[in-house]
């Protein structure tokens, strides 16, 4: 990184551009809050153009809103699976209609049980038990252990090649605080992935951020781009994006 | 056809046993409203698990920040000494028993306290969010909803017919007829409406309902 450590990158382009077919990509946000929509538009973007990136994994807590965002990389066709626990919104169709029609796959996992298996990915920890599914048709195959009496469902980590993270500051170093309740998954995501890609409101001089209030310490971010005004996902809808 | 309480009663009905401090979810569609009808006096903090505590009433119109919502993605506002925090955290609020009441919604609720909430069967998409980790932590778990399904047939059963959301995870249900606690897998009725014998009350339930004690008028006003 040369004598200063820099993560800032140049463009929304340039911090995208590594992101390969395949790849299991997790996506920051709960609905529109949180969703880094320029970062994603970029993806597209590259995909529109080269036809890569393809065939990726996508991990959000939904499955994508009307036709931006996660949506919109369903219609471009360039999702071949989805993790995540709701896949329903206000307009889930972009989802739907490939679910249905047996062009994408769906992995469902309990929302406490997709937070946990993204902080365990991120920290090292191959697998847990949780009270959670228990007795349900989503713990189906999964090992069952009781402890002191009450029973437990075993879950794996989960990991990815990629977080794309909408952040508020972010500082040289990777430093990050988030907005009101658009942190949800973000800073567990930002642990799990390989390389994690953040688009930022603001970014600041190293101190700026008071250490007492950093939310993602920069050891967990390799990238940022300032995005100075970043779309909102359910703003956008309720402007009637398209 | 007996008389019965709207949804706003039932909401009433259960908001009356939140007790003061209490740290509460309610789960997204009906339970939300149980917090119109706080009683005066009680302070109780709401959870919400997108990763909210003390969240407040919604913004007026025009004046919603979308990366300020609840789990059902409606727009909130804050009071004094709210906190945000991810995700791990707020299911650890769940799961780690650090709540003391959790309000949800029901297809079924069984004698045994097992709920199905989340799949009306394979026919469409699948989604369950939170509700399989909310039936697990909190000191509490009540179900508001009406007595019987829109069909007639009974939502309080010996046995779940549809996907679980979780085993043994209900302690109280509220319909719109009764007040149930579930006490060693059995439907121990608390409170019916004054109009209803409980032979009327029995015919529309599934399984056996338990009278141990007096059971005590449900009597709620207009809302």
């Amino acid at each position: 990184m040369g004598p200063e450590m820099n993560k800032i990158c140049p463009s929304l382009e340039k911090a995208v551009a590594d992101i390969e077919d395949g790849m299991v990509v997790m996506i920051g946000g709960f609905g529109g809050a949180g969703a880094p929509i320029e970062l994603i538009d970029a993806l597209i973007g590259r995909y529109k153009k080269t036809g890569s990136p393809g065939s990726l994994t996508v991990v959000n807590n939904n499955a994508g809103n009307g036709a931006v965002g996660i949506a919109a990389m369903i219609y471009a066709g360039m999702v071949a699976k989805m993790i995540c626990s709701f896949p329903r919104s206000s307009d889930p169709k972009a989802f739907t209609e490939k679910y249905l029609a047996g062009e994408i796959e769906l992995e469902l996992v309990p929302q406490g049980t997709l937070a946990e298996r993204i902080r365990a990915g991120g920290a090292g920890i191959p697998a847990f038990y949780t009270p959670t599914s228990y007795g349900t048709q989503l713990a189906e195959g999964k090992p069952v252990e009781e402890f002191d009496g009450k029973h437990y469902v075993r879950e794996r980590w989960l990991k990815a090649d990629v977080a794309l993270i909408k952040a508020e500051r972010a500082d040289r170093k990777g430093n990050l605080t988030y907005n009101k309740a658009a942190r949800n998954f973000s800073p567990l995501m930002a642990t799990a992935a390989k390389t994690t890609i953040v688009q930022a409101r603001k970014v600041v001089e190293p101190g700026e951020i008071d250490p007492e209030h950093v939310v993602t310490p920069g050891i967990f971010v390799d990238r940022v781009v300032e995005v100075a005004e970043p779309k909102q996902e359910e703003a956008l809808l309720r402007e009637g994006a398209k | 056809m007996t008389a019965k309480l709207t949804n706003a009663q039932i909401a009433w009905r259960a908001a009356q046993d939140i007790p003061d401090g209490a740290y509460v979810n309610l789960g997204i569609g009906f339970p939300e409203m149980v917090a119109k009808f706080k009683p005066e006096g009680r302070e109780v903090i709401y959870h919400t698990e997108n990763g909210i505590l003390d969240f407040g009433e919604a913004p007026p119109a025009g004046e919603e920040d979308w990366d300020l919502i609840n789990a059902g993605k409606k727009a909130v506002t804050l009071n004094p000494g709210a906190a945000f925090f991810h995700h791990a955290d707020s299911f650890a609020m769940v799961r780690g028993g650090h709540l003391d009441v959790a309000i949800l919604g029901a297809y079924e609720v069984a004698q045994n306290g097992d709920l199905a909430n989340w799949s009306t069967g394979p026919k469409s998409v699948p989604a369950v969010g939170g509700a399989m980790d909310l039936v697990h932590g909190a000191k509490r778990v009540a179900v508001i909803t009406d007595h019987v399904t829109k069909d007639g047939r009974p939502k309080l059963v010996e046995a779940c017919s549809l996907p679980l959301t979780g085993v043994g995870c209900v302690t109280t249900v509220y319909t719109s007829l009764a007040v149930v606690d579930i006490v060693n897998k059995h439907f121990v009725l608390r409170e019916k409406l004054p109009g209803m014998s409980l032979d009327e009350l029995q015919a529309l339930t599934g399984a056996k309902l338990v009278v141990d004690g007096d059971v005590q008028d449900l009597l709620v006003p207009e809302v």
